[in-house]
């Protein structure tokens, strides 16, 4: 399996990245390959700078005034940080799902028309509908609002509304979706639903999550990247990771003594 | 089992005490409040009431040719400029005998309003076929008179020198009113009419179109530059020195004294630009500068409350900045901005110190038609009828309060009703 996984060009590649807000270095001196159609897991205590380092690939960092990303993301071979390119485009690429589900106040259908319809990805009005339904099959939702897809997207449950946030990402057909703690507000069930869905997406998608469960880490990803205190300290195959660490940092993480 | 829930010690006891007594200034607090206002709205409504009514006058009227129109030319302006004094008053003789001295013909005559003659000649150049015939027609009593039969001048009070009725006066009244020739009717002037020197001729009309006129200028300035001004530099603008400065002169100028306001009309509208004076247009633009700031601060506080969550979901989905401010951003504050908007503007309707500097304090007769037209406003109009010595206009100047009142409660509740209406939960 794992000769099989390094032959795959990664899809994102990250060298020498260093973050800071103001003069407070976030993410120092990380490098890291994202490999193609596979579930990347990035782990790590709290604060180490996961989510930062997350938010660099679809350049959300760029809404915080005081945040500077130093380094080279590539991603198909692109620096992404080129100032030629198009953050829009760049989105449209890679979705994002968030630690808190956060639905437009609006329908169902809405929700997850939003982005074909900015990106004007739909000929018709029955195409539209195509791209939603198909969106929220694969995100496993359609069978739950097939009904009622007029109804606020934020009378769902916690779980649907999760669900609802991936369909409303996959609808612009990205490449890679980044997932920042996307089941931490959710409860074993509705996490349990989000994993497997997670397992069968990663046929289409990249996906690169964002988890303080390392449980989660274990079931669903097949790399692994443990960060500590802005660095990365180890990162390699999910397995090897969990069952037999290079580093102290990680066998001591993943033991439970630091956290 | 001990009873622990039921034992108290002295430090529970204080701390129970504590919350009762707390609780009983706040209700003392709102109760002082609210009798402040009740007081404050009963005395008004008790003064003001008795403008809703005005009292009328029956007179037996004879169309005479000869008095109205000699010539028999039946041209309506000079109908309605004809000397319809003698015939009134001849009508006011049928049943009032004796008053044939000079002296007390005018003072019988001044029964009347002045606008009895004007509201004759009216009614003679509208119907011309009236000539010749006679008629009981209803023409409003004087000032005096009306404040009489509403019980508001005591005879047995004032003296017969410090009053303007006399007792002869009076005494005629009473004539009048045992034939049945006196009733109250609503005051419809009141609320078609503008200023007068008569109060009973005196309405409303043109004061409340100047206020209306005004706000419409202040909100269609005031509103879509508060609104831009607040997203550009809530979701634009970058956090730098000169942000800082431009927060804090808002913040200053939505402290400045109204009539500063005024003074920065008079010296750039009027001066500079030489736009028309005592005008809405330059009113609305005063009131428009005064309520800018505070429809600024009001909006970036609701922008700033909106959950950053929804513009990372736009800005996730690869929406640009302004997609996802128009889309996601403005819709979810626009409640709340359009509420500090009708609020700031209702503080605008009750402002008078800058339109005093502007002009906007002129006696206007003339219901105004146009932004442009000279205007007065409602608060600027009970100001000139507090000012005014007559005693007719003190009931006037209540009735006046009581309708900018109902003015402001309106806004606000609509006010409330929009947020109700628009909000959505996020």
């Amino acid at each position: 399996m794992s000769t099989d996984m390094q032959a795959k060009q990664p899809i994102m590649t990250a060298r020498n990245v260093d973050v800071f807000y103001g003069k407070k270095q976030a993410i120092d001196n990380v490098s890291l390959d994202i490999p193609e159609n596979q579930i990347t897991a990035l782990i790590g205590p709290s604060g180490c700078g996961k989510s930062t380092f997350l938010r660099c690939f679809n350049r959300m960092n760029d809404t915080i005034q005081i945040c500077r990303v130093k380094g080279d993301i590539q991603f198909a071979g692109q620096d992404i940080y080129d100032p030629k390119v198009d953050v829009v485009a760049l989105r449209s690429r890679i979705g994002m799902v968030f630690q808190k589900a956060n639905p437009f106040p609006k329908s169902i259908f809405d929700n997850v028309a939003y982005g074909p319809r900015i990106h004007s990805l739909s000929e018709s009005k029955d195409h539209l509908e195509d791209i939603v339904i198909t969106s929220l099959k694969r995100a496993g939702l359609y069978d739950e609002v097939s009904d009622r897809l007029d109804e606020p997207g934020t009378s769902l449950s916690g779980g649907q509304q999760q669900r609802l946030c991936i369909a409303r990402a996959i609808a612009v057909d990205p490449q890679i979706i980044l997932m920042d703690e996307p089941c931490s507000a959710l409860d074993p069930i509705a996490t349990a639903i989000i994993e497997e869905l997670m397992d069968s997406m990663k046929e289409k998608y990249t996906i690169v999550i964002v988890t303080h469960s390392m449980q989660q880490a274990a079931r669903v990803s097949q790399q692994t990247a443990f960060f500590h205190l802005g660095e990365l300290v180890e990162s390699g195959d999910t397995e090897a990771i969990f069952t037999n660490p290079e580093q102290e940092r990680t066998q001591n993480y993943i033991s439970g003594r630091i956290g | 089992m001990p009873d622990y829930l039921l034992t108290t010690s002295p430090q529970m006891a204080k701390r129970h005490a504590r919350h009762t007594r707390f609780q009983w200034y706040g209700r003392i607090a709102i109760g002082i409040s609210i009798s402040f206002m009740l007081l404050m709205f009963t005395a008004i409504f008790f003064r003001g009431i008795g403008a809703f009514q005005k009292t009328m006058v029956a007179v037996d009227v004879q169309f005479t040719e000869s008095q109205i129109d000699p010539s028999g030319a039946r041209d309506a302006t000079s109908l309605k400029q004809a000397n319809y004094k003698p015939i009134l008053l001849q009508g006011l003789q049928q049943v009032i005998p004796g008053a044939t001295e000079r002296r007390d013909r005018n003072n019988l005559y001044k029964i009347l309003s002045n606008g009895a003659a004007f509201d004759l000649g009216e009614r003679v150049a509208n119907n011309p076929d009236l000539i010749g015939t006679s008629e009981r027609v209803w023409v409003a009593a004087s000032s005096e008179v009306d404040l009489y039969v509403k019980g508001k001048i005591d005879p047995e009070e004032i003296p017969e020198e410090l009053r303007r009725l006399k007792d002869q006066d009076i005494a005629w009244v009473e004539i009048l009113r045992a034939s049945g020739q006196i009733k109250k009717k609503f005051n419809t002037a009141f609320f078609t009419s503008g200023d007068s020197r008569n109060p009973e001729m005196a309405g409303i009309l043109s004061a409340a179109l100047g206020s209306f006129f005004s706000l419409l200028i202040c909100f269609l300035i005031a509103f879509p530059l508060g609104i831009l001004t607040a997203v550009y530099l809530e979701e634009y603008a970058k956090k730098s020195r000169l942000t800082d400065i431009i927060e804090v002169n808002i913040n200053n100028l939505a402290a400045v004294p109204s009539i500063v306001f005024g003074l920065l009309g008079l010296a750039i509208f009027l001066n500079f630009f030489n736009l028309p004076r005592s005008t809405p247009l330059v009113g609305g633009m005063v009131l428009a500068l005064m309520t800018l700031p505070t429809i600024i601060i009001a909006s970036r506080s609701i922008l700033r409350s909106v959950p950053q969550a929804t513009r990372d979901a736009a800005l996730g989905l690869g929406a640009s900045k302004t997609q996802t401010t128009f889309h996601h951003v403005v819709p979810l504050a626009m409640p709340g901005m359009l509420t500090g908007t009708i609020l700031g503007m209702a503080r605008a309707l009750g402002e008078t110190a800058p339109l005093l500097m502007i002009g906007m304090v002129a006696f206007i007769v003339d219901v105004p038609k146009g932004v442009t037209d000279v205007a007065t406003a409602l608060p600027v109009q009970i100001f000139l009828w507090a000012d005014s010595p007559e005693k007719g206009f003190v009931e006037l100047t209540s009735a006046a309060i009581m309708v900018l009142l109902t003015f402001l409660i309106l806004m606000n509740i609509f006010a409330v009703y929009l947020r109700k209406k628009l909000e959505r939960r996020w």
